[in-house]
């Protein structure tokens, strides 16, 4: 009943970037990735298809951006393991090896947990916006169920990444307290150049965090919040991947 | 909330309301606006990249010559313009403007889109990047100078301010310089990848794609992958000069006199594998998009098919692929173990296949047929010969046994200098000449045109050729003195002076051989525009041609693509462009 139900008046205005008029992606099983608007979707001209083609835009833009930032990590991780096998031979022809593996603060653990849980809370957030039923009574301007939702989610994750890089900072504190600084030993080095890189990475992400959930409240059409949300959780989720790798390199692998 | 009570929204619709943030706020990431500017930074930079080589030679020729104003020319001075000159030529000229400039201006209206995937990401790249120029020139007024270590900056000299004059401040300022660029050409690349993958208008298929957006898509991916490891060897060097760790240094270094000690057992060897790592595949960034141009090119004055068109797409993407594998050969005479230099040799000489496949591909494209010598096709050919000219010197140069020889001598100059430099150059050359209808409204004079290829093809061969020679008879690079040396050596370095003085001789003519390209843009200035009806003068196939592609009204409907580039009938006389739907073929107007 398209006469009827028809899109808000702030939504209509936006015909010409053709956003509008298309139904938002909301396919719940595939997170975004369902046809979204089912008529006629295909013979649509590209940059033409409705919200569908921008959040796959940003995906792939989003894909891109961390493949580079990932070469960045191997370039580290393979220095990192270049280092700890290096050493010289010294004046009794003995292979002196000056790397000292640092204790890990144990606390490190538990802001592992608290990283995965907001894993799991960014993608509850992230599934929010997807859910059609909520997305269609969103999109035809009956409240904000969708954003309301995901914005509590985003914000306990929000609280838990702050939670994880407030664990960092003790941990670091803690090395501190031992005397262990970067410039004690290669393998502290590495301790604090992994540690601290992945933290500003992090920056980046609780940056991104409190972008989108500016982006629940501000902005004016459906498909940005979704853009913005789904966005920041994939690459929330990749950050957190990330860390498992680093955090069981440093536990285990030095 | 409704939006009449959203503040931030309230604010932006104030703001907006000012026609001036409007179109200041539209024209800042508009693409071709972004193209112009990156343009306009390699051509700062090339000027004061020309007026250093320039320097340069006069002193190597004539080493008591004194530089006006600023005097007589020391080894450190020396030192700090090969390092300005290679930087600012890599990373601001042969970087910069194929890749983003040419790529802003014309990779859109190629893929029939109106806009880039991230405009306001791609505006961001600009901006760094000017920064990234303007950074690295302050290293000239920074205490002590601009830095002496060369554009690939070895530790351990590099790692501290004792190595010399401009390694404190200077280097610091390079540092920042280069990792800003490598922050700004990732952004762009993801711009230009995600633009690529996502943006191409109806009916462009991958295999329809013309080879100059497979030449942007294979060194943006290059980018990607390269300045990432860049950028993490920039922060353990900083790490090394400031933060006392030692990942390029070893436990103990003996700099200008002082004994250094460091933490750990780092090795210099490590730096170079990061730092070529990137090196070898910024080489191909340069030269892709001039390779895909040149077959467009080739194939529309010659009014024939691009030659294994598909093989062609294959070779662009095996070149890109095989330039990550080959960074070795940069390091056989550093102290890299003998059979991992063996390894490198192998896919070095492996990238003589592909790129043989394109001179071929080229060769085959033009033979028998009655090419058009305008201007762009010339400097394609001029691409084509110069390719041949630095390549063929490629597999002698990827034989560990003889780099041992003449890595370190004015031979590797002379074969980067025409693969990557003229080779390079000709292709910016071709791009301008060829695209300045869509660039300027005016196509440029021919005559003139013809007058700068001529004499800028002699200017190449003239400098670059005899530097095989100096280089065979041991002209080591870096030395800012051949005459008055002492040792056996002296008299083989003294001999080669005439044939220094010739260079350059050569070289100061090869740049008063640009002023015909000047006198050109800057007549095409003050002539009328061209007749807007007539947007196909080459009578092209390729988007960028189209009828509102480059300049749409927004009334237009999305263009499609109906076919692969590069359809002419056996006569040459008709062509059937990417964008027509009819199958008939449009006749050439003579």
């Amino acid at each position: 009943m398209p006469s009827t139900i028809t899109p808000p008046e702030i939504d209509r205005h936006r015909i010409s970037d053709g956003n509008n008029g298309q139904r938002p992606p909301t396919d719940k099983r595939t997170g975004g990735n369902g046809e979204g608007d089912g008529e006629n979707w295909n013979n649509r001209p590209r940059g033409h298809r409705g919200p569908h083609e921008r959040i796959s835009q940003a995906r792939i833009g989003l894909f891109f951006a961390l493949g580079g930032d990932l070469m960045f990590f191997v370039a580290l991780i393979s220095v990192f393991f270049v280092t700890k096998a290096s050493g010289h031979f010294d004046a009794y022809d003995h292979f002196i090896n000056s790397w000292l593996p640092t204790a890990i603060p144990s606390i490190l653990w538990l802001n592992t947990i608290a990283l995965l849980l907001s894993s799991v809370t960014a993608e509850v957030a992230r599934r929010a916006m997807f859910r059609e039923v909520d997305a269609m009574d969103e999109w035809f301007g009956l409240g904000r169920p969708v954003s309301y939702r995901a914005a509590i989610w985003l914000s306990i994750t929000l609280a838990l990444g702050i939670l994880f890089l407030a664990g960092q900072w003790v941990a670091w504190d803690q090395l501190a307290a031992q005397h262990v600084f970067f410039r004690s030993n290669p393998s502290s080095h590495f301790f604090y150049l992994i540690t601290i890189t992945h933290a500003v990475h992090l920056l980046l992400g609780i940056a991104a965090l409190i972008v989108a959930l500016a982006a629940l409240k501000f902005s004016r059409s459906l498909s940005t919040r979704q853009v913005f949300v789904d966005t920041t959780v994939w690459y929330w989720h990749v950050m957190g991947a990330l860390w498992i790798f680093l955090f069981l390199l440093l536990e285990f692998g030095q | 909330m409704t939006p009449a009570t959203n503040p931030g929204a309230t604010f932006m619709a104030r703001l907006l309301r000012y026609k001036w943030v409007r179109t200041k706020l539209r024209s800042a990431t508009r693409h071709r606006t972004i193209g112009f500017g990156y343009l306009l930074i390699s051509l700062i930079a090339v000027i004061i990249g020309s007026i250093l080589s320039l320097i340069m030679r006069t002193h190597l020729a004539w080493p008591s010559w004194r530089l006006p104003i600023y005097g007589a020319i020391l080894p450190e001075d020396y030192l700090a313009f090969v390092t300005m000159h290679g930087t600012l030529m890599l990373f601001f000229v042969l970087t910069v403007a194929p890749q983003s400039g040419f790529g802003n201006l014309i990779l859109p209206a190629q893929l029939g889109t109106r806009h880039m995937a991230f405009p306001r990401m791609n505006a961001a790249g600009l901006w760094l990047t000017a920064l990234a120029l303007a950074t690295l020139l302050a290293a000239f007024f920074a205490p002590g100078g601009a830095p002496i270590g060369g554009w690939t900056s070895y530790p351990p000299l590099s790692a501290t301010p004792l190595a010399g004059p401009g390694e404190g401040t200077g280097m610091d300022l390079w540092l920042a310089s280069i990792a800003l660029f490598s922050v700004a050409t990732t952004l762009s690349s993801i711009n230009m990848l995600t633009t690529i993958t996502k943006l191409r208008c109806e009916g462009l298929t991958w295999e329809r794609l013309p080879l100059t957006v497979w030449g942007w898509f294979t060194a943006a991916l290059l980018s990607i992958l390269a300045f990432s490891v860049l950028l993490a060897a920039l922060l353990l060097l900083f790490c090394d000069r400031h933060l006392h760790s030692g990942f390029f240094l070893p436990a103990q270094d003996l700099v200008s006199g002082v004994l250094l000690q460091h933490r750990g057992d780092g090795s210099p060897l490590l730096w170079l594998h990061l730092f070529w790592f990137f090196g070898h595949p910024e080489v191909y960034v340069a030269i892709l998009p001039g390779i895909g141009l040149t077959s467009m090119v080739i194939a529309n004055f010659s009014r024939r098919r691009v030659f294994a068109y598909r093989l062609m797409i294959a070779t662009t993407l095996l070149i890109g692929f095989l330039g990550i594998l080959v960074w070795g050969h940069h390091m056989f005479v550093a102290g890299l173990n003998p059979f991992a230099g063996t390894a490198f040799s192998i896919s070095t000489i492996a990238i003589a296949i592909p790129a043989a496949a394109k001179v071929f591909s080229w060769l085959a494209t033009t033979w028998g047929s009655r090419p058009r010598l305008t201007t762009p096709m010339l400097f394609a050919l001029g691409f084509v010969s110069l390719f041949i000219t630095g390549g063929i010197t490629g597999p002698i140069l990827a034989q560990p046994i003889l780099d041992e020889y003449l890595h370190n001598t004015f031979f590797v100059v002379a074969h980067f200098h025409l693969i990557m430099a003229m080779a390079g150059v000709f292709g910016l050359f071709c791009a301008t000449y060829y695209w300045a209808p869509l660039l300027f409204h005016r196509t440029l004079s021919e005559p003139l045109g013809k007058l700068h290829f001529w004499t800028t093809l002699l200017g190449a061969y003239s400098t670059f050729l005899p530097m095989h020679f100096t280089g065979l008879a041991a002209e080591p690079r870096h030395y800012s003195q051949l005459s008055g040396l002492a040792g056996p050596s002296a008299t083989l370095l003294q001999s080669t002076l005439p044939l220094q003085r010739h260079i350059t001789a050569s070289a100061i003519f090869l740049v008063c051989a640009q002023l015909p390209f000047f006198l050109n843009l800057l007549l095409a200035w003050r002539r009328p525009t061209n007749n807007p009806a007539d947007t196909n003068p080459w009578h092209a196939t390729t988007m960028e041609w189209a009828p509102n592609v480059l300049n749409p009204h927004p009334n237009d409907q999305p263009p499609i693509v109906y076919r692969g580039p590069s359809h002419y009938t056996d006569s040459g006389k008709e062509f059937l462009p990417q964008w027509s739907a009819a199958n008939t073929f449009n006749t050439e107007a003579e």
